[in-house]
């Protein structure tokens, strides 16, 4: 296919669309099709058959809406109005009322159990109203399953902007100046990590993306993934023509069956009309994408011990340097980015560099998807600029925490972060202002804890993941997080000394300098952080503990 | 002379086995590149619904890599098991949003009635426990998946009645 094509097709689906005088989307992410969505897609897609409408109204899968908690969800647009809890009676309702005699039900609609006044168009409700999202933009209105839908949302046309209007050089300039940093949750500045890539010269280069999501709590990249997979391959194929890369991995968690089903179906599409393969759209540009599937290993987070694990290998990390930019993949130059930082390409590049460095704050740019989970009233998926405070997310965006319990702490950066407590609820959220309270970004997982989590438990169970996961290549992590999992258990058995705080605390700093990877360095943060906020916990265990051995 | 016993490693698999048949055309498929060993063990899990020793054998002679290697990649990653996960599986997850919303209830409770710990099959291989670290529905925790059906939201008085429900083990 051509340059020619991609028009064609683009125009062919807004005739398409415009036959339909409304759309109806059916959240089909993994947590509505859990609560049993894919049935309440047919049961739709029936009856509006069954009233002979179905030259009026379009019923589609799409993907993530937000709101997880309260699915399966329907959407229906024009309107964005947006249907919490659909099953049963409910479909037949939302067909007669809603979609035929065109008077929305406002007893059904998204949080009517819990606003008093609930909004009718979802995106004036302080959820939406909040959020900013480039991300996960078409997330929601994009059928996942479809090259054209996406086509017709405006997919491909940033392919096609590079691949004929801008050099390598340009490509990079742009995402430079959009000062993007990588969204696996170390920030390291995008655009400098394609120009190194870049610079190097090999017969072969590699783009991987790391769509590992191995964080417990966090499931940004399965949603994007399974909701727009088109967007992630054209972010892809981008960076493959930025760094001069000819073939690209997707490393996919074992865990996401769906999210791997829609990738295959997406790389299917794209190669069999030409958006991969030999000469995209005519160019001089050839790029191809496989899937990685992954077996289960937190550590295959870490770049060099994926790319082991894409050589079949264990995945075990090396030191660095030298970094995969210079000898990644079979040793060849190798890019490697996050499944956010690659869908937010394509809006860099179809908008400006420009544009997306003016969201966000100065030193971090544009927008942050989190997940949000735990003790909160609203669960799901949410995409907010940087810069926004911890209390908008949680109060504003999430409703607060549920039975009016106390808000106690948040949880960010999953295995590798810390606890964030109720003092410092209006930070600003970026990579510096996280890390400066002992915690990280991380890939985005975010888990509100209440009044009745006990930290010291939490900090034993980040530690016992930690322990389980470390991949033994190195002893300071081997050794050292199981041993500072036996001295947390030995505190809330209330069997310890004073003299095993001082221990735990020495053997957190030194697992954090010494280890060799990522996962040794951070896996004291949950320890450390919740010992800086929370020592008078640490401190009632020890005492208790001392009593009991007086009484003994 | 040493009397050499036979391996595991020399065991033939049956070749009109469906499941054979089908490692064996993924390994063809893969044009027999080592690299590709997680793919293949990943079919040769789908297949089983584990790995047997033998199955792993007839990996390691048709990629001509040495056990070690098979075996120490198989050991690595926790999505691999050596033994049977049972005829019917529940996987409790035990991701963060799980833990905070009480998973430990539920593997409690599963004890409880049929005496067996993650990891662990009944004797009679009807039902198998299992934990995951997060199967991503953090929206709906605590979440249980059984047999491959994702539960949300499950509580502890719930959980053995949808085991049985949905398996008929316990009955």
């Amino acid at each position: 296919m051509n340059r020619h094509d991609l028009k064609t097709i683009s125009e062919q689906m807004k005739t398409k669309h415009g036959q339909f005088k409304q759309k109806v989307c059916v959240c089909c992410g993994a947590g509505c099709l859990s609560s049993g969505s894919e049935a309440v897609l047919k049961k739709l897609q029936e009856e509006v058959k069954l009233k002979g409408k179905e030259n009026e109204i379009e019923v589609v899968p799409s993907g993530c809406m937000g709101p997880c908690n309260k699915g399966p969800l329907v959407k229906v647009n024009p309107g964005q109005t947006i249907y919490q809890q659909v099953e049963g009676e409910k479909v037949s309702v939302i067909v007669d009322e809603h979609l035929i005699a065109d008077r929305p039900i406002e007893k059904m609609v998204l949080f009517s159990d819990t606003r008093e006044k609930p909004f009718i168009n979802s995106q004036e409700d302080p959820f939406y109203k909040k959020q900013h999202k480039i991300v996960l933009a078409d997330c929601g209105d994009v059928n996942p399953e479809s090259l054209e839908d996406y086509v017709f949302y405006g997919g491909y046309q940033a392919l096609d902007k590079v691949l004929f209007q801008m050099s390598s050089e340009d490509v990079i300039a742009e995402i430079k100046h959009s000062r993007l940093r990588g969204r696996g949750g170390a920030g390291f500045p995008t655009g400098i990590k394609w120009e190194t890539v870049y610079k190097y010269v090999a017969d072969q280069k590699y783009v991987i993306c790391n769509g590992d999501e191995g964080d417990p709590g966090a499931f940004m990249d399965r949603s994007v993934l399974e909701g727009n997979p088109h967007r992630v391959l054209e972010g892809m194929a981008i960076a493959g023509y930025a760094v001069g890369a000819s073939k690209g991995y997707v490393y996919i968690r074992g865990e996401y069956p769906l999210a791997i089903k829609r990738f295959e179906l997406a790389i299917k599409q794209a190669k069999k009309i030409g958006l991969l393969g030999a000469n995209i759209l005519g160019s001089a540009f050839s790029f191809d994408v496989e899937i990685r599937i992954g077996a289960g290993a937190f550590v295959c987070g870490e770049e060099t011990a994926l790319i082991a694990s894409i050589e079949g290998q264990r995945g075990t990390p090396r030191p660095r340097p030298p970094f995969p930019a210079e000898s990644g993949l079979w040793g060849k130059p190798t890019l490697i980015n996050n499944v956010e930082t690659f869908s937010s390409i394509v809006p860099i590049i179809a908008c400006s560099g420009e544009w997306y460095s003016e969201i966000g704050t100065t030193k971090s740019s544009g927008t942050k998807v989190f997940a949000l989970a735990g003790k909160i009233n609203i669960s799901g998926l949410i995409e907010v600029p940087m810069g926004t405070s911890l209390r908008e997310i949680i109060f504003d965006i999430g409703g607060g925490i549920p039975g009016d319990k106390a808000f106690k702490a948040a949880q960010t950066g999953g295995p590798s972060g810390g606890c964030i407590p109720a003092e410092h609820l209006d930070t600003k959220v970026d990579y510096e202002s996280l890390v400066a309270l002992g915690s990280i970004m991380g890939s985005g997982g975010l888990i509100v804890m209440d009044e009745t989590s006990d930290m010291v438990d939490v900090a034993r169970f980040f530690m016992e993941f930690c322990m389980d996961e470390s991949c033994g290549k190195c002893v300071p992590c081997r050794v050292g997080t199981k041993m500072m999992f036996d001295l947390l258990t030995k505190i809330c058995q209330r069997k310890a000394l004073p003299m095993d705080l001082e221990r735990l605390e020495e053997l957190a700093v030194f697992v954090k300098e010494t280890s060799l990877c990522g996962l040794g360095m951070s896996a004291p943060n949950p320890l450390l952080s919740t010992l800086r906020y929370f020592r008078n916990e640490y401190e009632d265990y020890v005492n208790k503990s001392q009593a009991l051995a007086g009484t003994r | 002379m040493l009397k050499t016993k036979k391996s595991f490693l020399d065991v033939e698999l049956p070749k009109s086995d469906p499941r054979v048949k089908l490692i064996a055309a993924k390994i063809k498929k893969e044009n027999y590149r080592q690299d590709a060993l997680i793919e293949i063990l990943h079919t040769a899990q789908n297949a089983y619904g584990y790995l047997p020793m033998n199955v792993l054998a007839f990996i390691t002679r048709e990629l001509k890599v040495p056990p070690s290697r098979v075996y120490s990649t198989v050991t690595f990653y926790h999505f691999f098991s050596l033994k049977s996960k049972g005829d019917h599986t529940c996987l409790v997850c035990t991701g963060t949003a799980c833990y905070v919303k009480g998973a430990q209830a539920l593997l409690d409770e599963i004890e409880n009635k049929f005496h067996i710990k993650p990891g662990q099959v009944t004797p009679d291989n009807q039902l198998g426990v299992q934990t995951a670290r997060c199967i991503g529905a953090c929206g709906l925790a605590p979440a249980v998946v059984v047999d491959d059906e994702v539960k949300a939201k499950v509580t502890a008085a719930q959980i053995n009645n949808i085991i049985t429900t949905k398996t008929g083990v316990g009955a």
